[in-house]
């Protein structure tokens, strides 16, 4: 695995997924597509030409596509639904968690543009809190890729493994992280770069930001860790708790609320088995609003000067720990 | 057919008796009683009559699938289940009892021949629609039925389903819905009324069809014909009385959840043998 994010190459995600569903359904006549009006936007509108009756637009109905989906479930299909992160999740909890997750079907749903991706759309349609919502349904894995290359891995992943899982995938143009054919393993983080002084946890856009605090903070004599934490559930408790005792300090980085996101699920696996000095990035008590993705960055405070604060404040807190300490 | 009726209404009288039996002496305490009397005649025609099912193999891929959307009417959907022969028939006193098979509301899975989960009412008839949609692709011939309750088509996701179901010409789905007039709290025309009900089906592309819910030789007739309408969906609107079969229990909605004392019980039990009596002598 070499990280890329240096050399700013971009593959648009949407034609990953689109190519890869396709690609799948030819292998797997079980592999359906459902979405809510929006399959010409996620690219998945060629599918139609191959297999007319198994892309099915649904219209704009994401509560039925979820139970439709689970219904096709149950007779076999192994269905992927799509529509924007917050409509998936916000508009469908309680199908996803009856009649797919009580009923332990075997559905994929899919959320694009999450969080502040939805840029112009504005605050209805920013996804911030996906994850979370989605986080309460028992047995579902919760994704979120950080490039093409990794989506096109775990969509191969999820398709072949029972159960529910949901992916929240950027549309657009995503920076490359991975070299091709990285292999990755659904539950278990990565690390990207070695550190001893803090570990920094993130996924989707903000792992290139990550990668970029960790190269501010090494100007400061700063050494971060970074880690690629795509799975959000289950969560890699081993490598979270690994990482916090041998630096000491941990920040993470999401595009997502912190209250219920990737912040609280790391927060709750170290206060239960290693306590330490930690910094979350991610948005806050608030609504979304319009903008493009650099002002929205600046905005909602998740640019890699953002994460390098929070990762210096995490280390000086860690530093007046061992001086606080060190008196006794 | 006479007999076949004849048979027929006597297994609508024992799953009311085993309706009955669970609400007096069931470990679960007080259970649904008026939902799932007023579905106990279709019910029986359904399992006894119009479905291809296997008790001896629940997961047969080519059976008819049967959704509760009422899910709180599970105790026809157990006693039913449990007379043809998908589980004994004491398991019924465990239903809504500690680590029983037969839980709250129906769970896939977890009950010998329920076919899907439910208990959030609305979901259903979606469900529905994905199976009967997935039947269709995989050129399979095994239809889907799916019960509503009335109140319960007072949720929105039930009428995106329909819209789906309709435009998808799924003639190999039929929905009941189980018009009893009331729902939890009481009448629905005070709560929220329905009408034109039969209109609003139509509108969304369904054969609609109407029948007393609790005459079986309408109900036979009925859903018989509903598997021949090809095109479109059918909806099957039941006239129905909410605790059929029970003195005071019918148009009771205090029975909408209840728990039989012994004179009770009594009473209900005798009651039902004369009408066995009666469907025996011809006279009903």
């Amino acid at each position: 695995m070499v990280v890329r994010a240096a050399e700013n190459s971009t593959v648009e995600m949407r034609g990953v997924y689109a190519k890869t569903l396709i690609d799948m359904a030819r292998s797997d006549s079980r592999v359906v597509a459902l979405d809510c009006d929006l399959a010409a936007p996620i690219g998945i509108i060629g599918m139609a030409k191959e297999f007319p009756k198994r892309l099915i637009d649904c219209g704009i109905m994401e509560a039925n596509m979820a139970g439709v989906a689970a219904g096709m479930s149950a007779r076999g299909c192994i269905p992927f639904t799509h529509t924007f992160a917050c409509f998936q999740s916000r508009k469908c909890l309680d199908q996803i968690f009856l009649s797919a997750g009580f009923a332990d079907l075997n559905v994929k749903f899919v959320g694009s543009d999450p969080g502040i991706l939805a840029l112009y759309n504005g605050a209805s349609h920013m996804g911030l809190e996906d994850m979370g919502v989605l986080r309460n349904v028992p047995n579902l894995t919760l994704l979120e890729p950080s490039d093409s290359v990794m989506l096109e891995n775990l969509l191969r992943q999820v398709k072949d493994t029972y159960g529910l899982f949901y992916i929240r995938m950027n549309r657009k143009n995503a920076t490359t992280i991975y070299e091709p054919a990285t292999d990755f393993t659904i539950g278990k983080g990565l690390e990207l770069r070695k550190g001893r002084d803090v570990t920094i946890f993130a996924s989707g856009i903000m792992v290139e930001q990550a990668l970029r605090a960790a190269e501010l903070l090494a100007a400061q004599k700063i050494d971060a860790q970074v880690i690629d934490l795509f799975t959000w559930h289950p969560i890699d408790r081993d490598l979270i708790v690994r990482s916090a005792k041998e630096t000491g300090a941990v920040v993470t980085a999401e595009n997502h609320r912190v209250a219920s996101g990737l912040g609280a699920a790391v927060a709750s696996v170290l206060l239960e088995n290693c306590p330490v000095p930690m910094e979350r990035v991610g948005i806050g008590d608030v609504y979304g609003e319009v903008g493009e993705l650099p002002y929205l960055m600046e905005q909602f405070h998740l640019r890699a000067e953002d994460i390098a604060l929070k990762a210096e404040k995490a280390v000086a807190r860690k530093r007046e720990q061992f001086t606080f300490f060190s008196k006794f | 057919m006479e007999n076949e009726l004849k048979r027929l209404k006597k297994i609508a009288i024992q799953i009311r008796r085993d309706i009955i039996e669970t609400a007096s002496f069931g470990k679960g305490g007080a259970i649904h009683v008026g939902p799932a009397l007023s579905s106990a005649d279709i019910v029986t025609a359904l399992y006894f009559k119009i479905m291809h099912v296997d008790p001896s193999n629940p997961n047969w891929e080519d059976r008819d699938r049967f959704i509760l959307s009422k899910g709180h009417a599970y105790a026809v959907l157990y006693s039913a289940l449990a007379e043809k022969g998908f589980f004994p028939r004491e398991e019924l006193m465990t239903a809504r009892a500690l680590n029983s098979r037969l839980q709250g509301h129906p769970v896939l899975g977890k009950t010998p021949g329920v076919d899907m989960v439910s208990g959030s009412l609305g979901n259903g008839l979606s469900c529905g629609v994905g199976i009967a949609t997935a039947l269709k692709m995989q050129c399979r011939h095994a239809r889907v039925y799916v019960m509503l309750g009335d109140g319960e088509i007072q949720e929105g996701m039930v009428w995106e389903a329909a819209m789906y179901a309709g435009n998808h010409g799924l003639d190999n789905l039929t929905a009941i819905v189980d018009y009893n007039h009331f729902q939890s709290c009481g009448a629905e025309n005070e709560i929220m009324p329905l009408y034109p009900l039969a209109d609003k089906w139509r509108a969304f592309g369904w054969q609609v069809m109407e029948m007393n819910g609790h005459d079986m030789a309408d109900i036979v007739r009925g859903l018989s014909m509903a598997k021949e309408f090809a095109g479109r969906p059918v909806c099957v609107i039941a006239h129905t009385v909410k605790g059929k079969g029970i003195s005071f229990i019918e148009h009771n909605n205090k029975w909408h959840v209840g728990r039989c004392t012994m004179d009770q019980h009594t009473q209900a039990m005798k009651e039902l043998d004369e009408q066995e009596t009666a469907v025996e002598a011809g006279l009903m």
